[in-house]
């Protein structure tokens, strides 16, 4: 049904699986906790569920937006020119960029969600996950010297999006949890970084149940 | 440099501000490849070099680029040693390669090189900065392959790919007269991504358990040393007034 009202709102979604895509995004492929990516903000800003509610919809947002510039970068600009070694540094510099540019807009045309979301923004730059899922993306293989791109367009950016919702689920979960043990009378040595471990290492066991979705 | 500053960046990098035990950086590759010994290796080879590369570079430069644009001008010199990496171990190492995977292009933003740029090479000279990637590299390594030979034995019964024990002997092959044997006694959790969390958890509060005791013994001896100190000073006082 999905398919169909992308189809008809001009998208040209074949033969790409919506439906996958959403379950491997938020649950079979999950993007800390079963593929390892972004983990220092999972462990770092996961105090309370507010901060990473906040966290999730930042990343989730650069990713959506990287995967639509480096998508078409890749295949028109660098595929064309021979240059796709440099992908690395052309990314890197994309992903800095963009969230430098989407500081600024959200600060004027939007204070009220700048405030919310603008002291994670600088933190998403570094943020393995983000880098992981454009490298994710433009996979490709080569074939007598011709590349053929594995994903579409259309295909790519709903995999930065349900993969960056992935990543906001995920630590929302860990905050919730985290609200309780925190609490809890442990051993000195395994408070802070530890039990937060302990936890995900919990939550990776139910998530480990999904990966056999697939 | 001044004596003795070998001996504290050496301390530092490998002990006191251990980036994986101590600072808890770059932890998305610590989980994702301790699942074999020889991956972790690789892997601790990869960042060492870009880490003293980036380094050098960053001191050198550190009075040349200015405040403002310092990060990104810090993340397209990482990026050039990551490419270069990257393009020598596919050539020449194309089994590590596949098996480091998306990990080894990330090794850009893994938060210890970016850190140590920021923290220790943007404002101290050259030689120390070298010194000071070798031992963080150093430090990252050992970490990585100790939690990596940790799980590959439970996990998998082997270490750096070669088996530690064989399963139980089921029988012997009648054509060919080997001995046939059983599965391995395995504990498989350590090899999931659950027993990933698991095991860094435990390292971390191991080695911060024994680097506190450590500390904390230091501390009384110090303390110990100083009270004797004081005391002698307090009789010699005693004396000079009799």
């Amino acid at each position: 049904m999905l398919n169909n009202l992308l189809v008809s709102v001009g998208f040209n979604p074949e033969p790409l699986d919506v439906f996958a895509i959403i379950i491997a995004g938020l649950l079979s492929n999950n993007i800390i906790l079963v593929q390892f990516l972004g983990i220092c903000p999972f462990l770092g800003v996961s105090k309370k569920p507010g901060s990473a509610l906040g966290m999730g919809l930042a990343v989730t947002a650069v990713m959506v937006i990287t995967c639509v510039v480096t998508y078409p970068i890749f295949t028109y600009i660098l595929v064309p020119l021979g240059i796709e070694y440099l992908e690395i540094v052309v990314f890197i510099l994309v992903i800095a960029a963009l969230v430098q540019m989407l500081e600024m807009i959200l600060k004027k045309f939007s204070p009220g969600l700048y405030s919310a979301l603008g002291i994670y923004l600088p933190l998403v730059t570094t943020n393995c996950a983000i880098l992981g899922i454009a490298e994710k993306v433009i996979a490709y293989t080569v074939v007598d010297g011709v590349i053929t791109m594995t994903y579409t367009l259309t295909s790519a950016v709903l995999q930065g999006l349900f993969y960056g919702l992935g990543f906001t689920l995920a630590i929302v979960l860990l905050a919730g949890m985290r609200q309780k043990v925190d609490k809890l009378n442990i051993p000195k040595s395994l408070k802070g970084f530890p039990i937060t471990m302990i936890t995900a290492c919990f939550m990776a066991m139910a998530f480990y149940v999904f990966t056999l979705l697939k | 440099m001044k004596k003795g500053r070998l001996k504290e960046i050496a301390l530092d990098g490998v002990i006191r501000q251990n980036p994986t035990f101590r600072l808890v950086l770059g932890t998305c590759p610590t989980l994702a490849l301790t699942t074999a010994a020889a991956s972790c290796l690789g892997m601790g080879a990869a960042v060492t070099f870009v880490l003293i590369c980036s380094n050098v570079i960053i001191s050198l430069l550190r009075n040349v680029i200015p405040d403002k644009v310092r990060i990104p001008c810090f993340i397209v010199i990482i990026a050039s040693f990551v490419t270069l990496v990257r393009m020598f171990m596919q050539a020449y190492i194309p089994d590590l390669y596949a098996t480091l995977g998306v990990f080894l292009p990330l090794i850009v933003v893994n938060c210890i090189i970016l850190g140590r740029a920021e923290g220790f090479a943007s404002h101290n000279p050259v030689g120390e900065s070298a010194l000071d990637g070798l031992f963080m590299g150093i430090g990252f390594t050992l970490a990585l392959t100790a939690m990596g030979i940790f799980r590959e034995v439970l996990a998998y019964g082997t270490i750096f790919g070669s088996d530690l024990w064989t399963g139980p002997v089921i029988g012997v092959d009648p054509q060919t007269g080997a001995t046939a044997y059983g599965p391995k006694f395995t504990i498989g959790f350590f090899g999931s991504n659950a027993g990933a969390f698991l095991t860094y958890a435990l390292f971390i509060a191991v080695f911060s358990a024994i680097y506190n005791a450590v500390e904390r013994k230091a501390h009384k001896k110090a303390a110990r040393k100083a009270s004797l100190a004081a005391a002698a000073v307090a009789v010699e006082e005693v004396q000079n007034a009799q």
